[in-house]
């Protein structure tokens, strides 16, 4: 499927000026047999004072940028053309959660997509005891690590409520689980929480979501801001699947990915700081329009 | 040694009366055999001639020199910090020159090859690969810093300054215990160690054949500077700040070294390039000693909590344009687990064995070695697997850093079971004893030794000594200061003559003159406001004294001049219900932390003077009566004032800091005098105002000199506020302030003037073409004005 990928993201501080560096990212990266980016740009408005655009560890396309005195507004645009498709068949002989353990210890590489990264604990993802329990009482060790990731996905689309009011963007995974309420960074979280427990490599993907869904199909949740969903690792010869938990789906050619990592602070779309004297307002537009394309 | 005939004494000395070897433990001083090992005879025998009334001043000499040197170490409790006296242990531990060799050689060795693991950590990652090292340990370790992984050193090397901790096992051999890659501290406590200690037994260390530190700091010093690629980029030391433990430290090595002393918020990053903000601008910085933890260097691309880093230094070391002593991630060798692959590491990258064994580590997330772990767990050491404390060391939480000193109940076994990956078992290590004077004798006590490598353009060099930690007890547990444990000084001994150098590099070619480096704007900052301060407590001081005389001589009913004062210092929140109101102790406490901030541009002498007037307040405080008695301790103060004032004029260098602080004083007087004109010559009209108004301007005398006629409001005017010849007066502390402004970077380009530089001339015009007639209310009030804007001004321009 092509998209058409349009993002804004605008910071607003009245009166006052803005000064600061920050490192970005929201540039559709590429994965080789599933996604192409065909053309991207990102703009500022007004111009930053200096850009210099990389690579960080886990592939992501960063744009770390600076402004001094900057006044009333800033606002960064992403444009962006890209080629998703669906990630392909599951291999016949799938490894069973119990066997998962001796197929991580046996990775020996510490490339971007290592599960090595992915287990224990990161910044944002944390021991929780709940959590464990929760994944524990729906896990199998003698079914396919996937159907565990689904069976654990479903549970959590089940059990938790999209609510945009309910946390933060630093909500720990969890507080979010013990009022059973969130949004996609948070079923996102505490999937990757949940995964972890159980020895599953589990990282942390940003990206969009098409904002029109095919005809027929329900609208997805997280589709009006950039959205967040789970990578988790199911062993050697299936290597990474995407699912999102918060509209309880496996990924398929609906998703596109921006960047991944162990957590939100792995991907987040905008870091760094902005220093103002008053307060700042952010806003955030996204539109993904589905190409139709004559053949 | 000039003592020989007193061998024969050496153990009946009563100093050695109690002294004896432990079983199963070896001993800095005797051998297995009990005898006392050749390279401690001579100083033994040297002890055995002091007689015991003297050695008490002889240590007292060494502890009066760490004291004078403002040693300390700061403590940290539930409660908070403190600062506490340095606890030398004064008896040296002495290694014989050709055991250093050896140490030296297996220590160069691990340097070697520390370096060569990590430059594969951050590079090939080909020690994972070909599993040497486990991926998962690699990958779980916070100090693997991901941002760095590919990025290529600026100059090739991830280190350049190291350290090793190690100890003696029972065999006699020395073991390393950890190593420390991230920012070792010690260097410049083993200095100040030497110095003490040299101090002591200083008949005995002169003229002996004791290896001497200084040319260990002088070529590690021209390496750093060596490294820049432009001579006035000076090189510097990024430091936590004064909170951190080690801060006297980093504040010491900047000042013996000739380095800029740095903290994170002194630093930006333009261009890619990591400079120093100072009052010329951005300055580059090319080379930095980091004595702060790599994960808290930038926020924006590592811990983003951090509010001691520099948002960009990530980016600046990637672009190569900075060389960081050592590689940000460079910590992750201090991992404790690490330990367990050092002897295979060694074989591998190097074709040797490790010429210097480290203690027996097993790292559990292999099954074989987990086995071997619950079985032996009994004689075992077993903590996280992770952790970059040594074996014995304590952590900050006062939680012992071993997890698990004794297994029981299974808790152990199921850990490992569970979560193997995370621990590791260490063989449970025996440290060697060193003699340590305890109540006038000399005891066995466990220590343990931090030997320092630095890399120089001759490959690395050993610091011939080192820091050894001495215990409180037997308990080698109690060997970190933060338990009572204490420092020795290492001495080196040779049987040949040692070299003597100094610091003092011999000269290359035709003298040139090291032109004074440039001032970062927090400390412009910091040192305008110690002067601010500093004047406003003096002015404080005045004003009470003046309140307490006259309180002495009667009530408000009497002398309506102590409701004027009273008001006055009402104005400055001071209460004079209380005889050393706590309005002055806090402002003399923001003096003084001001003064912490920048302690290494000022000698200690400077600041103990600062801190003898708050210790002096602080005891007034408990005991001074009002009246006549708070009058006399107020002199006091102001005497002890007088004494850090005369420091600073005589002694401070007049580098362009001076020129910040003498303009807070100016600005802060200037400030005090006209307010004084307004509250006591303007206003009331009383009986002995102008008295009162000349009494705080400190002028008396003047006056009386100057005018036969008796005192008029015109006679004070001029003298306090127009005489350019008084250094009380208003007039002269804003030429004053001319004249530094003049002075200060951009203060006159081609011939244009600063804002600043305008803002002081019209300033002093204004106030020069006026007499004391024509100096009224208004006058006074377009000053204060004046003075306000110029503040606001010089802040803008130079400290943000």
């Amino acid at each position: 499927m092509l998209y058409d990928i349009s993002l804004r993201i605008s910071y607003s501080f009245g009166e006052f000026t803005a000064s600061g560096s920050q490192i970005l990212r929201v540039l559709p990266r590429e994965l080789p047999g599933i996604q192409r980016v065909i053309a991207s740009h990102l703009d500022f408005q007004p111009r930053a004072t200096a850009r210099v655009d990389g690579i960080d560890f886990f592939g992501n396309a960063t744009v770390n940028a600076s402004y001094r005195y900057v006044q009333h507004e800033l606002c960064f645009t992403v444009h962006a053309r890209v080629r998703r498709s669906d990630a392909g068949a599951q291999p016949d002989m799938p490894t069973r959660l119990g066997a998962l353990a001796d197929e991580i210890a046996s990775y020996r590489g510490l490339d971007a997509y290592s599960p090595h990264h992915f287990i224990g604990q990161s910044q944002r993802i944390r021991r929780d005891n709940a959590i464990a329990a929760y994944a524990h009482a729906i896990s199998r060790r003698d079914l396919p690590v996937l159907e565990n990731v689904i069976a654990i996905s479903n549970a959590l689309h089940r059990d938790i409520a999209f609510d945009p009011e309910a946390t933060d963007v630093k909500t720990p995974a969890g507080v979010a689980f013990a009022h059973r309420k969130g949004v996609c960074q948070d079923f996102t979280h505490i999937m990757i929480t949940a995964l972890r427990a159980m020895g599953i490599p589990a990282g942390y993907v940003s990206g969009f979501l098409r904002t029109i869904p095919p005809e027929g199909q329900p609208r997805l949740e997280g589709a009006d801001a950039m959205h967040a969903w789970v990578m988790a690792w199911c062993g050697t010869e299936a290597g990474w699947i995407e699912i999102d938990p918060t509209n309880g789906i496996t990924v398929g050619s609906d998703h596109i990915v921006v960047a991944i990592g162990r957590d939100y602070n792995d991907v987040a779309p905008v870091s760094g700081i902005l220093k103002t004297a008053g307060s700042q307002k952010t806003e955030q537009a996204v539109d993904v329009i589905a190409v139709t394309e004559r053949t | 040694m000039p003592f020989g005939p007193a061998r024969r004494s050496a153990l009946l000395s009563p100093l050695l009366s109690r002294y004896q070897g432990q079983p199963g433990v070896a001993d800095e001083l005797l051998d297995a055999h009990g005898n006392i090992r050749p390279v401690w005879r001579g100083f033994i025998d040297y002890l055995a001639t002091i007689p015991q009334s003297r050695l008490p001043h002889m240590l007292a000499r060494g502890d009066q020199y760490l004291h004078n040197a403002g040693v300390y170490f700061r403590q940290y409790d539930g409660q908070g910090s403190a600062e506490r006296d340095w606890p030398l242990s004064h008896m040296p531990i002495l290694i014989d020159d050709h055991e250093w060799q050896t140490i030296s050689a297996g220590l160069i060795q691990r340097a070697d090859l520390l370096e060569a693991v990590v430059s594969d950590i951050y590079g090939k990652n080909r020690l994972a690969a070909s599993g040497h090292l486990p991926a998962s340990l690699i990958a779980a370790s916070k100090e693997w810093l991901r941002p760095m992984v590919g990025v290529q050193p600026r100059g090739g090397h991830f280190l350049h300054f190291v350290a090793f901790e190690i100890g003696r096992g029972p065999d006699g051999s020395w073991w390393v215990l950890g190593d420390r890659t991230q920012a070792p501290s010690g260097a410049g406590f083993a200095l100040e160690n030497r110095v003490a200690t040299a101090k002591v037994f200083a008949d005995f260390y002169t003229g002996t054949s004791i290896h001497r530190l200084a040319g260990f700091f002088r070529r590690f010093r021209d390496t750093l500077n060596g490294m820049r690629r432009n001579d006035t980029h000076r090189a510097s030391i990024l430091t936590p700040g004064p909170m951190n433990e080690s801060y006297f430290e980093h504040a010491y090595i900047a000042r013996y070294l000739g380095f800029g002393l740095l903290e994170g918020e002194d630093l930006a990053v333009e261009e890619g390039q990591l400079k120093v903000r100072t009052v010329s601008g951005l300055v580059p910085v090319e080379v930095l000693w980091r004595r702060l933890d790599s994960n808290f260097a930038d926020p924006l691309e590592l811990d983003e909590t951090s509010q001691l880093g520099t948002a960009g230094m990530v980016h600046a070391a990637r672009q190569g344009n900075v060389t960081l002593v050592n590689a940000l991630g460079s910590g992750i060798l201090e991992s404790r687990a690490f330990l367990a692959f050092m002897p295979r590491l060694s074989e591998h990258l190097l074709g040797q064995k490790l010429a210097l064994p480290n203690i027996a580590t097993w790292w559990c997330g292999h099954p074989a070695e987990a086995e071997h772990v619950r079985r032996h767990a009994a004689h075992m050491m077993i903590g996280e697997a992770l952790s970059t404390r040594l074996p014995f060391e304590i952590d900050e939480h006062g939680a012992p850093g071993n997890l698990l000193q004794q297994p029981h109940d299974g808790l152990l076994e199921r850990m490992i079971d569970e979560d193997g990956a995370r621990f590791v078992g260490q063989e449970v290590v025996t440290l060697s004893t060193t003699p340590a004077l305890v109540d006038g004798v000399l005891v066995p006590r466990p220590m343990s030794l931090r030997v320092f490598l630095a890399r120089t353009s001759e490959g690395w060099q050993v610091m011939p000594g080192g820091y050894a930690r001495v215990g409180k007890s037997e308990d080698p547990t109690a060997i970190a200061m933060r338990r009572g444990g204490s420092v020795a000084d290492v001495w080196v001994v040779s049987d040949r003559p040692v070299s003597t150098e100094t610091m003092m590099a011999p000269p290359p070619g035709p003298f040139t003159r090291a032109l004074p480096g440039t001032l970062p704007s927090r400390a412009a900052d910091n040192l305008f406001w110690l002067g601010r301060y500093i004047e406003r407590v003096e002015g404080d001081i005045r004003l009470l004294r003046a309140y307490h005389l006259r309180l002495a001589e009667g009530t408000a009913e009497t002398n309506p001049l102590l409701e004027l004062l009273h008001d006055a210092l009402e104005a400055r929140d001071l209460d004079v219900t209380s005889p050393v109101p706590a309005g002055l102790l806090q402002t003399l406490r923001h003096a003084l932390n001001s003064a912490s901030k920048i302690r290494e541009r000022f000698s200690v002498d400077g600041w103990m003077a600062l801190q003898d007037v708050e210790k002096t307040a602080l005891r007034f405080q408990q005991s001074v009566m009002a009246g006549d008695d708070a009058a006399a301790a107020m002199r006091v103060l102001l005497r002890k004032i007088s004494g850090f004032s005369g420091l600073v004029h005589e002694n401070m260098y007049r580098f362009v800091g001076w020129r910040f602080l003498s303009i807070g004083r100016a600005l802060e007087r200037a400030t005090f005098i006209a307010a004084g004109l307004t509250a006591f010559v303007e206003g009331a009209g009383l009986d002995g105002a102008l008295e009162l108004a000349i009494e705080i301007g400190d002028s008396a005398m003047t006056h009386r000199r100057q005018y036969s006629v008796a005192m008029t409001r015109n006679t004070v005017v001029d003298l306090i506020a127009l005489d350019p010849l008084n250094p009380r007066s208003i007039l002269f502390s804003v030429k004053e302030m001319h004249e530094h402004i003049s002075y200060l970077p951009g203060a006159d380009v081609y011939g244009h003037m600063s804002p600043l530089a305008r803002a002081v001339l019209r300033a002093q015009s204004e106030i020069a073409i006026l007499t004391p007639e024509t100096f009224d209310g208004a006058a006074l009030d377009l000053l204060s004005q004046r003075l306000g804007e110029m503040s606001d001004i010089l802040t803008l321009a130079y400290f943000q």
